[in-house]
């Protein structure tokens, strides 16, 4: 009897406590996250829904005038995420295997690199215009100083330089956190291995490149997953320092930033397209969980084989 | 003898690189926050030897400025108390009770981590309009809520389905209930899991830009990273303040982090690091 009373009790306190957190999760995440697609298929006027659309949007997402602007974004966020990838996570390692070899001072060091991890990206963006601004900034001041006046650009201002200039600003508030998971992942290693590497006299150098590089595995696919999807959902940094139309002239434009402008409207066109604009999230989803998904199953597989 | 000493020595200038490149920009910041916009103008790398104060005050008194912190407080503070509770309870009956769908419920939360919020933003701005919560922080910690509480969850659970099990059945045999034994008993140990719990939705939050931009209209309700762009564009050359509108925006969270740098670090990283 009172068995069953406690069984009672749990299956109420079952209900009453899991049931609010599925709602607003229902609520908020799961019905917009599929309707989604939906959207793409219709006719939309502003906010207001139309007939049925077939493909249209997405037939109209790949023509004149969008096709240019799609195309030149997907090249920038490619890019980046190259850009990021090869840079970042080689800064991330180094610094991890630093990090690593220190006997004392590790946790002022950890402290000081993920530092820039925990700033917004508005006031990382705004702190870094100010640092590269062409009269007022440091940067150009000590370039004029030492001499290498033609070094001096105007960072953010031309097509050229704005787009490497953003994955740099990017890199100093990012690499801490590779550097971290690296850091749990050299922490993570078996220290039998180490030791027996180096009574075989192995040196420093190989310990690392033969043993402790590919026990980074699982650690370097979780960076390169996650890197992959910041890239191709790159908004805020682009956004705080080149407006919702990738200024100068479209040098750093993404595919987020376009999405934004066809489903809530930009400064210079006015209107929205939410048709359009679903059908180019469709797109980014895909692409994203494509990439992360297959992605992450083929890194894995090598994890194993190592 | 030598090689091992020069790649201490490289190892050891990488991170003091690191920590400078990490340092000087803040320094500038502070700096020039400190100073009048017209002396900065004419060197902007002089140092602040009398500390111009008046550029906080001026921050502080335009009006918006003590509203964005304000509106960024409320609504951060009400997502992490409404995270807080629903994954203690949520996390506690999948951490602890055995029933049937229970794992279809655990896979249904922990596909919720796999929605990137922006792509689900069309709908979700329709959703909310009709709902009337468009425009109002209610909405916003609503839908920021429903973000972060999946991989919450699986924290929480995580952190429950760890405690022994003699727990429960001691306090039952001592005639607790239910909810005395989440409350009383339980809750306190999973303390340690909530303040990662608290960290890892918390800095997001604060720092987000994305969700205000498009959920919020008026004036008076813009969090500070949104606000923000609104006082760049009427401070546009007025340095002074504008360092000094970055400083108070920065500070509260350097300030924790400061004093609770690992609980931070653990925190952010949680999800990507397992153990």
């Amino acid at each position: 009897m009172a068995k069953s009373g406690l069984k009672r009790d749990q299956q109420r306190f079952t209900y009453l406590l899991l049931l609010p957190a599925l709602l607003t999760i229902i609520i908020f995440t799961s019905l917009p996250a599929l309707t989604t697609l939906s959207y793409s298929f219709f006719h939309w006027t502003g906010f207001q829904r139309g007939g049925f659309a077939g493909t249209e949007n997405f037939r109209r997402l790949f023509a004149f005038p969008f096709r240019d602007s799609l195309f030149m974004a997907m090249r920038h966020n490619v890019l980046v995420f190259i850009g990021i990838l090869i840079i970042q996570t080689s800064l991330g390692i180094l610094i991890a295997y630093a990090l690593y070899r220190l006997k004392r001072g590790q946790r002022f060091y950890r402290t000081v690199i993920f530092l820039p991890v925990i700033f917004s990206l508005v006031i990382v963006g705004y702190m870094w215009q100010a640092m590269l601004d062409p009269f007022y900034g440091p940067i150009n001041y000590l370039l004029h100083k030492v001499g290498w006046d033609s070094l001096a650009l105007t960072w953010l201002g031309s097509t050229a330089t704005a787009l490497p200039t953003l994955v740099f600003i990017n890199l100093w508030r990012w690499v801490g956190f590779p550097a971290i998971i690296f850091l749990a992942g050299l922490n993570a290693i078996n220290s039998e291995y180490l030791e027996a590497a180096k009574i075989d006299g192995a040196s420093e150098g190989q310990i690392f490149r033969k043993i402790m590089f590919p026990l980074l595995a699982p650690s370097m696919t979780i960076v390169t997953v996650l890197t992959f999807i910041g890239a191709f959902e790159w908004f805020d940094l682009p956004y705080v320092l080149g407006g919702s139309s990738g200024s100068p002239a479209g040098a750093t434009d993404t595919l987020a930033l376009m999405f934004y402008r066809l489903s809530f409207g930009s400064v210079d066109s006015g209107a929205n397209e939410i048709g359009i604009g679903a059908a180019l999230g469709v797109l980014i989803f895909t692409v994203v969980g494509i990439g992360a998904g297959f992605g992450s199953k083929y890194l894995r597989s090598r994890e194993v084989q190592m | 003898m030598i090689k091992l000493f020069a790649s201490k020595l490289f190892f050891r200038s990488v991170l003091i690189f690191n920590t400078v490149i990490v340092i000087l920009p803040l320094l500038f910041i502070v700096n020039s926050s400190l100073r009048e916009t017209n002396d900065f103008a004419r060197s902007p790398m002089k140092l602040a030897t009398h500390p111009y104060w008046q550029n906080f005050k001026d921050v502080w008194a335009g009006g918006t400025f003590p509203t964005y912190m304000k509106n960024s407080l409320v609504v951060t503070g009400g997502s992490i108390i409404l995270i807080l509770l629903l994954s203690l309870g949520a996390g506690f009956v999948l951490g602890r009770y055995k029933f049937r769908g229970h794992s279809i419920i655990l896979g249904f939360i922990l596909s919720g981590m796999l929605v990137p919020a922006k792509l689900a933003i069309l709908p979700l701005f329709i959703q909310l309009k009709w709902m009337h919560l468009l425009d109002s922080h209610i909405g916003l910690i609503l839908v920021y809520t429903s973000g972060a509480l999946p991989a919450a969850i699986f924290i929480m659970s995580g952190f429950f389905s760890a405690l022994p099990s003699d727990l429960d059945n001691a306090a039952r045999i001592d005639g607790a209930s239910e909810f005395q034994l989440l409350r009383i008993v339980l809750t306190p140990l999973v303390r340690p899991g909530l303040a990662i719990v608290a960290i890892y939705s918390a800095i997001p939050i604060w720092n987000d830009f994305f969700l205000p931009l498009v959920f919020l209209q008026s004036p008076e309700k813009k969090t500070i990273m949104q606000g923000l762009t609104a006082f760049f564009g009427e401070y546009s050359s007025q340095w002074g303040i504008i360092f000094a509108g970055l400083m108070i925006a920065a500070l509260p969270l350097i300030t924790l982090y400061l004093i609770i740098s690992e609980q931070f670090i653990k925190g952010l990283t949680a999800g990507a690091v397992k153990g």
